[in-house]
């Protein structure tokens, strides 16, 4: 029996954990002689005090959100994808590679192309240690961190070979050719008379993202497949009893996990920077694990996590911008939440267990189990 | 490819390989015992940033070694309390100790000695420097010996000795002690050491802590010995090719040795692209080594070349039965 309420679960318990992070890093920016509630106001006001501060933080939510459903489809196949950057680096290439020696006609076909090939790369790069796992015992957590490295060393390869075009000293693709340029928010928001969202990089793709949202929880709660894949992660032996096949379910959901993880490039490859450079992901595969985290692994919840954590990156920015804190607060600030909605989960949740049993118990004192029931 | 050259080489791999070689044995104290750590490389680098930003304070390195060592152990503390006590998922724990120790050393570093996230160069008695062993000059003109004794024993730092007689030390403690006994029987079978009456919480906190000691001392190599100073993100990956060591020799004490050094030689070689095309003829690209430990660890962990079996109940939180 559940003893805490499902409301409790998912609301109550993330915004426990994120108030927890947020009052350490106000410490920690009292700490260093800043003031928090000034910092705080710097950051809403940079991040969504404008539209263009809108478009940065819409971007970055983007980025997140594929790597937070990624993180969080695998999660609920008790699979944790830690891979999720090596996946977006291949997604990055695979993105790259069809902009590169494709000649679109138009950016919406060139949208698709892109989509199914960063799928395709990002999949790909799941795959093997997904098959690792399910066929040779591999611990899926360790060959995806192994898989982020060689990843990370291949792209270092191709770009500073194969991929760089002659002449050229820095260590990145060519540029994009025109037709594959995604309309940015600008474009599509801007009327004759006032410019909305100038210069800020967010773009067709978040629609896309959210498209993807929906679709990932349409698979986990209104398919057979998503049905198989929650049961596996609630009990594999249970799953195996019912005639599921675990290797089915490993590789199909780290399969899945991949593919969106390399859809990301979509919005930082194609649709931001318009070619393919070094380091292009910045850390967003490993983000994905908080905001999963945050999110309770559902589409929803990564929504929003996501939007929250584009805030936090954007926010960060301008406060590295503006005052002498450095940018990697914000890698604090999520290292906290991963924390206490991940690890420490059980530190928030079990005092809560004790209150809703007291209160339970207290608004029922009378009823006494007879031998029948 | 003359003597010297490979004496250097062998001297360089030996010099990179002591992070490895202490981090991998932090590792395998924290594996053994049932507790996964994939939070070595946030140790570490929390250790090399208090060591270095200590040590140039006080203007000495001892202490500045045993600041690391005390931040590396609060990271440790921190991964216990989440991963034992609450019982929570120590991969993520792991996940998130690396990010906290990125972010907080450039945010502290940033405003205590405002210079870019980073400390101030080290010198002197704030670093450790090479020893020379004795008779190591006057041996120094004898043909194979002198110079195998010259470059490649003699003249490192007091660490990468400590480090080398931690290996025999960790291998006495896990084969022949009670207490290694008990601590291997945790990771195996936590419940059997329970019904004989060992604290299982007890055993799992002291790995805990004692990888979190190692993980100090490999975090201060780096800024005080390897380095002079603490330089942003400088673990550079190192506590994960430690991880990819710990696979690689299978949970051993022996082969932890075997296998870091095996890494620092491919680390020793990446700087050395000229040496390759002189001895092979053909030039091997750098990439391909920095990624070599990772592919190497993958087929490995794969059972292509020999099984890996990681410790039976590692990962798994202990729920004492009622």
């Amino acid at each position: 029996m559940d003893v805490i309420p499902k409301w409790a679960d998912v609301v109550l318990i993330p915004v426990i954990s994120l108030l927890l992070a947020a009052i350490l890093s106000a410490l920690v920016i009292l700490a260093i002689g800043e003031n928090p509630w000034e910092a705080l106001k710097l950051m809403v006001d940079g991040a969504v005090g404008s539209t263009y501060g809108w478009g940065y933080t819409l971007y970055y939510a983007t980025n997140f959100i594929f790597t937070g459903l990624a993180v969080a489809i695998a999660f609920h196949a008790k699979m944790f994808n830690i891979g999720g950057e090596g996946q977006a680096v291949l997604g990055g290439l695979g993105v790259a590679l069809l902009c590169l020696y494709i000649p679109w006609p138009h950016w919406s076909l060139a949208l698709l192309g892109a989509t199914a090939g960063a799928a395709l790369f990002g999949a790909g790069w799941a795959v093997i240690p997904a098959y690792l796992q399910a066929k040779r015992g591999s611990h899926i957590v360790i060959t995806t961190i192994m898989f982020n490295f060689i990843a990370a060393a291949l792209l270092n390869y191709l770009l500073v070979g194969a991929l760089k075009p002659a002449g050229s000293m820095e260590p990145s693709t060519g540029k994009f050719p025109a037709p594959t340029h995604l309309p940015s928010f600008q474009d599509m928001f801007s009327t004759a008379d006032t410019v909305m969202f100038r210069g800020a990089p967010a773009n067709v793709t978040f629609f896309v993202a959210i498209a993807a949202c929906v679709a990932v929880w349409a698979l986990i709660w209104r398919t057979r497949l998503g049905y198989e894949l929650r049961a596996f992660g609630h009990s594999e032996s249970a799953a195996k009893y019912a005639g599921i096949s675990p290797t089915k379910i490993i590789m199909i959901s780290m399969t899945i996990s991949g593919a969106l993880a390399g859809m990301m490039a979509i919005n930082n490859v194609m649709g931001e920077a318009e070619r393919l450079v070094l380091n292009a992901v910045e850390g967003a595969g490993f983000i994905g694990i908080a905001v999963a985290l945050m999110g309770r692994s559902h589409p929803f919840g990564v929504f929003l996590s996501a939007i929250l954590f584009g805030f936090l990156y954007q926010g960060g920015a301008e406060l590295a911008l503006w005052t002498s804190i450095p940018r990697e607060l914000i890698v604090v600030i999520q290292a906290l939440v991963i924390l206490f909605t991940g690890a420490l989960d059980n530190m928030v949740r079990m005092p809560l267990e004790k209150f809703f049993l007291a209160r339970r118990r207290a608004a029922k004192p009378k009823t006494k189990l007879t031998p029948a029931e | 490819m003359d003597l010297l050259t490979l004496l250097q080489l062998l001297d360089s791999t030996v010099r990179l390989a002591t992070p490895l070689l202490l981090a991998c044995i932090a590792g395998l104290f924290s594996e053994r015992a049932g507790i996964f750590d994939i939070g070595l490389e946030g140790k570490m680098l929390a250790a090399a940033f208090l060591s270095a930003a200590v040590a140039y304070t006080t203007g000495n390195v001892w202490v500045g070694l045993l600041a690391g060592i005390g931040a590396s152990l609060l990271l440790s503390a921190i991964h216990g309390v989440a991963s034992i006590t609450f019982r929570g998922n120590q991969l993520i724990s792991g996940v998130a100790i690396n990010f906290l120790a990125a972010g907080l050393t450039v945010v502290i570093a940033q405003s205590w000695f405002g210079q870019g996230g980073r400390t101030p160069q080290l010198a002197g008695a704030a670093r450790f420097n090479p020893i020379t062993l004795p008779f190591a000059d006057s041996l120094r003109d004898v043909p194979v010996i002198g110079p195998i004794y010259y470059e490649l024993i003699s003249g490192h730092t007091a660490l990468v000795y400590i480090a080398f007689m931690i290996v025999p030390l960790t291998w006495w403690v896990l084969y022949a002690t009670r207490f290694g006994l008990r601590l291997r029987a945790v990771g195996e079978n936590p419940a059997a050491v329970d019904t004989a009456g060992v604290s299982v919480v007890g055993m799992r906190f002291a790995a805990v802590m004692i990888c979190g000691v190692l993980c100090g001392l490999a975090g201060a190599y780096l800024a005080t010995a390897l380095q002079a100073g603490f330089t942003k993100d400088m673990s550079a990956g190192r506590g994960y090719i430690a991880l990819a060591a710990l696979i690689f020799a299978k949970w051993k004490p022996w082969p932890c040795l075997g296998a870091t050094m095996l890494f620092g030689f491919l680390q020793a070689l990446a700087l050395r692209p000229d040496l390759i095309q002189r001895t092979l003829g053909f030039s091997v690209q750098t990439q391909l080594l920095d990624a070599l430990p990772y592919i190497l660890t993958v087929v490995i962990l794969a059972g292509f070349v020999g099984k890996a079996i990681p410790p039976k109940a590692g990962g798994e939180p202990y729920v004492k039965e009622r």
